[in-house]
């Protein structure tokens, strides 16, 4: 067990775990961030993507003690009171059936877009393929993507 | 129904916070599903289990449009299992519409009716002077209005009305509108909604090792994962070890120290086993057949052409993305279950049996579930989680990781079916007969189903291998491959007829209209007109730069047909395109529909090209969704999908969008290369070697 101080959310959070816990599992047994899923524990999905430092991460294969000073971000935290750009796209456009993968699929877009923020739909397309919706919601995350690109300033 | 009395208060876990209404002090419930307060909150029990079929939006959406409410002051809140205020709060058989349109119905037009009446005696008039809109009661001759909360104390001491007219469809204000999910808000903000994300005061976390199909335990040493951090206990109980402990990840690495030895315990089976089993069983004689018109061994032996195919499908994982998990605590005064179940009221009664409890001291809220897909019909995992917490006297949350859900579970049977057509020398279909055989299966077809009735000599018969491999309802159960294969088969003899498909299928209908033999089982007008409908839609023969493949299919009450379109680049076929044509009966909520036809489409396509569970010796060789594929959005064609006008009312959508996706695009693959696909998952397929499918 050892002490970590972590980032999340702009909010610093003290825990006492073992080392190679996987960030995933902090959030959610330790910290009560239950919006960032499980999915795979192998890094196939993408159910657990969240932020570190702005880049999308599978937080289901990063150990605790990999994170150091790092700022994380996770759903939780994309914005106050869902008003992203690609929350209200996602609402908007009614994408999620069962749910379940959206935060993850969100977290990969939101990353994705402050990287490139007038994608192509074959590119749009390259950075959500790593994201599983078994429910085949694909071609209302692509739009939502792209009307996210829209609205951001 | 009687009116009056609060409505129960809804009761979710200090984690699960529930969207609640902002102000509903006062409410008075008018009946089972709605409630109205005073300051003119109008509150909707949505019974039936949510797995992504969106139910949860749909059916409070029938109330509201009965009742004439304002969507806007509508809260939808999930019930929890409640056999005295509900019944069939099940996800099963694409059936909930089918089941509860009336109920709903009439939840919303009664209350409307009451609210009427309490405003004519306010205001002391005749109700049939009266009119609704909007949530409102008007009197428009003096103007007057009042909405439904100033109404709603005095309503609901009113006797509810025995009898009701329900609204025509013209004048459906939600029905068949695009109505955002209810849970978006929550969704897209990660708010707890799922049983995974139950987490309670003392809550333990177990995992369980299950043995292999067909094996017991021979032996087991659990001292080394007892002896890690964080580890609460060991527990073997039913050939099974659970490792339960305090979080999530010491769990999970105690469990790898567990040696397990397995010995056999019955058949220990193969799929190799399975393949050959499943071929002896294709030519077994004497089975008792489901359905028998004319004679068809008399026509084989005279017909022009006889055409024989088989097809073959491997088991599936239901891969729902929340892998199976569920909370339960066993006190001494009752048994609280939370979490994911398709059939609640069998999870409940399934505990109560297991545990010898009283079912009134049982109570299970029902989570929102990521994906259900069938599997979640079965209680092993919830029986487990009350099992569990039952001998460590403490509350516990069992949790399957991917692994555990792709090896130790339930899994869409593998089956193989054999067709033959004889047709004549004029190419005209004198004869059928069909036989499907699966590993715990139950009855693998459907012997009414078309060309029942169009065809003249028909025998259809299936046979069950009964397996030690665990099975369950998979979307669609049968006809998630059925429908691939009798589609398939029905292309290759309007090939050999030399007959457009269409042209073809739209022929022997009309002969089962016009002259059926035997039973008809299946609307034929309704079949028809989706067939044209998709015909028009695709362009049907008239697209010059797509190979298009058709299929039509009929389940769940729904008819559903498809044009797959594959264009060739570089030398090689790409699926392009989808088109649907959908008859469900009315639409209710366009953006769920949309979703689902959509979705289903995708699913069969994905499972059709991918998908595949085999074994070796009892344990499945894939493991996650690094073996495990499912379709991801590169590998998705566009999808265009037509609804049907009309004013039937709503028959199932979950599933029937997904057994003719695959058969459509097979039969496309087969006019742009020649080549036909027999079995899945096609990319194993010589044939589909190349290509954007692989």
């Amino acid at each position: 067990m050892a002490n970590y101080t972590l980032h999340i959310n702009n909010k610093n959070y003290r825990v006492e775990v073992e080392e190679d816990t996987p960030l995933l599992w902090v959030l959610r047994d330790n910290l009560g961030l239950v919006g960032t899923k499980y999915g795979c524990g192998i890094a196939q999905c993408g159910a657990c993507t969240v932020h570190l430092n702005g880049t999308a991460v599978r937080s289901c294969v990063l150990p605790v003690s990999a994170i150091g000073a790092k700022k994380i971000t996770t759903i939780e935290g994309l914005s106050a009171n869902g008003e992203h750009p690609v929350q209200k796209a996602w609402s908007e456009l009614d994408v999620p059936q069962c749910g379940y993968c959206q935060a993850g699929q969100m977290m990969t877009a939101s990353a994705f877009l402050s990287k490139n923020p007038k994608p192509s739909s074959e590119q749009i397309e390259e950075a959500m393929n790593g994201n599983i919706c078994r429910c085949g919601t694909y071609h209302r995350i692509r739009e939502a993507v792209a009307l996210a690109a829209t609205k951001r300033k | 129904m009687a009116g009056g009395g609060l409505l129960l208060s809804f009761r979710w876990t200090n984690a699960l916070a529930a969207p609640l209404p902002e102000s509903a002090a006062g409410e008075v419930s008018f009946n089972s599903y709605l409630s109205i307060s005073p300051d003119n909150v109008i509150t909707i029990l949505s019974p039936n289990p949510e797995v992504g079929q969106n139910i949860k939006t749909s059916f409070p959406m029938i109330v509201a449009e009965e009742l004439d409410a304002d969507w806007k002051n509508v809260k939808v809140v999930q019930a929890n299992l409640d056999t005295q205020k509900f019944n069939r709060q099940a996800t099963a058989g694409s059936g909930a519409m089918q089941h509860s349109w009336d109920r709903l119905r009439k939840a919303g037009a009664t209350a409307r009716l009451m609210l009427m009446e309490a405003a004519a005696k306010r205001w002391n008039v005749s109700s049939a002077t009266l009119t609704t809109e909007n949530g409102f009661v008007w009197h428009k001759e003096s103007g007057r209005k009042l909405n439904y909360g100033a109404l709603a104390t005095e309503a609901a001491t009113l006797p509810v009305p025995t009898e009701v007219k329900f609204k025509a469809k013209k004048d459906y204000k939600l029905i068949g509108k695009p109505i955002h999910n209810v849970d978006n808000a929550e969704m897209i903000t990660g708010k707890p909604l799922y049983g995974l994300d139950v987490y309670r005061e003392g809550m333990l976390l177990a995992m369980i090792e299950r043995p292999p199909f067909g094996t017991k335990i021979k032996s087991a040493d659990v001292a080394a994962a007892k002896a890690m951090p964080g580890i609460v206990d060991v527990v073997i109980f039913k050939d099974k070890v659970a490792v339960v402990g305090k979080s999530t990840w010491q769990v999970t690495k105690a469990r790898k120290l567990l040696k397990v030895e397995y010995e056999p315990d019955g058949a220990v089976e193969s799929t190799t086993d399975h393949d050959r089993l499943m071929k002896q069983l294709l030519d077994k004689q004497d089975v008792k057949p489901s359905r028998k018109d004319g004679d068809v061994e008399a026509v084989f032996k005279t017909a022009a052409k006889l055409i024989t195919r088989e097809y073959q499908a491997p088991f599936l994982s239901h891969a729902c993305m929340e892998p199976m998990n569920f909370f339960a605590h066993v006190r001494s005064d009752g048994v609280e279950l939370i979490g994911p179940a398709q059939l609640p009221e069998d999870t409940r009664k399934n505990v109560a049996k297991l545990l010898g409890v009283d079912i009134e001291k049982i109570t299970l809220e029902m989570t929102r579930m990521g994906g259900g897909f069938g599997r979640r019909q079965r209680s092993d995992y919830s029986m487990e989680a009350a099992e569990l917490s039952s001998l460590l006297k403490a509350p516990i949350k069992v949790m399957w990781t991917r692994e555990d859900d792709m090896r130790g579970g339930q899994y869409r049977p593998a089956m193989i079916y054999r067709f033959q057509a004889a047709l004549d020398a004029d190419g005209n279909w004198i004869g059928y007969r069909m036989r499907g055989v699966g590993v715990n299966s139950g009855n693998s077809t459907r012997p009414d189903h078309f060309p029942a009735g169009a065809v003249p000599n028909f025998l259809v018969d299936s046979i069950d291998h009964k397996s030690p491999i665990t099975t369950s309802p998979w979307r669609a159960p049968s006809e998630n491959f059925l429908g691939f294969a009798e589609q398939s088969f029905f292309d290759e003899i309007a090939t050999a007829a030399n007959r457009d498909p269409i042209e073809y299928r739209l022929a022997y209908l009309e002969k089962a209209k016009k002259s059926p033999v035997g039973a008809v089982k299946y609307d034929i007008d309704r079949m028809k007109g989706v067939i044209e409908l998709v015909a028009e839609k695709s362009g049907w023969g008239k697209n010059k730069k797509a190979f298009q493949g058709f299929s039509a299919y009929f389940s769940h009450g729904s008819y559903i047909a498809q044009v797959a379109e594959i264009e060739m680049q570089n030398g090689n076929p790409v699926l392009k395109k989808m088109v649907a044509a959908v008859d469900c009966g009315v639409v209710v909520n366009l953006s769920g529909a949309y979703q689902q036809v959509k979705g289903g489409i995708i699913d069969g396509l994905g499972h059709a090209l991918y998908g595949e569970v085999t074994l070796k010796d009892g344990v499945p060789d894939q493991k996650n969704f690094d073996t495990y594929r499912l379709i991801r959005m590169k590998e998705v064609p566009d999808v265009e999908v037509h609804f049907v006008e009309s004013t039937i009312n709503p028959t199932g959508l979950g599933e029937p969008a997904l057994p003719p996706a695959a058969a459509a695009l097979a039969n496309a693959f087969f006019k742009a290369t020649g080549k036909r696909l027999y079995n899945q998952p096609f990319t194993k397929e010589e044939a589909m070697k190349g290509g954007k499918f692989g």
